[in-house]
């Protein structure tokens, strides 16, 4: 095996602002598509808006969400693509140590 | 949290047998498909060009990172590292592990590669492509790997 065709390229950003759980129940919250406050993503949470925006703003940087001006407040989304992409990339790299590990299953047990 | 990838396969062949496929240089060369110029040793780094067809003018290089007998051979490499004109080296590697242990018919081995967060942003600067519907579902298995 060996790096061959690249699919999208690194996944890295994606992955560090994954590797929270605070993130991770924020985003879980968007998945279902919908648009909402800093607020409504607070209200259930021990966390400060502060916190949260803070969070919501690691995310932004990571294009895993987006922030929209509603009135005075800001409203943030899901943006899939950055999963789709970091997915791929993961499954690239998977796909290829299948093939590497076929090879050397088929050169030990000759 | 690091990201990780984790294979494991039973192998039909004892484990000194898939340890020397794994450490000896040319043994590893010959499945893994590159031409290494020099052995696996700790703490240092082995180079060699690719032999897979059509990517020949590849250069492959690892670091060494541990050699335990039969148990665990290690070694830090950059993934996707495709691009002649890009110096990979300096961006933080993944680390890819093989552990080995022997069964009653010969060999378990559990590969995994982990460290993909540690990648700089600008590895990811292509433009991204729309993927319609499917994402909540995507969203879960991402979530399953980085919480592996």
């Amino acid at each position: 095996m060996s790096r061959l065709s690249a699919p999208a390229p690194g996944p890295a950003p994606v992955f560090a602002a994954l590797g929270d759980p605070t993130r991770l129940s924020l985003l879980v919250k968007l998945s279902d598509g919908g648009r909402r406050s800093i607020a409504k993503l607070s209200a259930d949470t021990r966390l400060t808006r502060q916190a949260v925006t803070k969070h919501l703003h690691v995310l932004e940087g990571a294009g895993l969400v987006s922030s929209a001006k509603v009135g005075r407040e800001s409203q943030f989304a899901y943006r899939p693509e950055p999963l789709a992409q970091a997915r791929s990339y993961l499954d690239a790299i998977s796909a290829q140590w299948d093939d590497a590990l076929c090879r050397l299953q088929a050169f030990v047990e000759d | 949290m690091t990201d990780r990838i984790e294979k494991t396969i039973e192998l039909r062949a004892p484990v000194e047998r898939v340890w020397r496929a794994l450490t000896n240089a040319a043994e590893f060369g010959q499945w893994f498909r590159v031409k290494l110029e020099g052995p696996f040793v700790p703490g240092e780094i082995t180079r060699g060009r690719i032999t897979y067809p059509g990517y020949e003018h590849l250069t492959w290089e690892a670091t060494t990172v541990k050699m335990e007998t039969q148990r665990l051979f290690s070694f830090t490499w950059h993934p996707y590292a495709i691009d002649p004109a890009v110096d990979y080296a300096q961006e933080p590697p993944t680390l890819v592990e093989f552990r080995l242990e022997p069964t009653a018919t010969g060999t378990k081995l559990t590969l995994s590669e982990s460290g993909f967060d540690a990648l700089p942003d600008h590895r990811r600067d292509e433009a991204l492509r729309m993927n319609d519907g499917g994402w909540a579902e995507q969203m879960v298995n991402i979530q399953a790997h980085v919480e592996a």
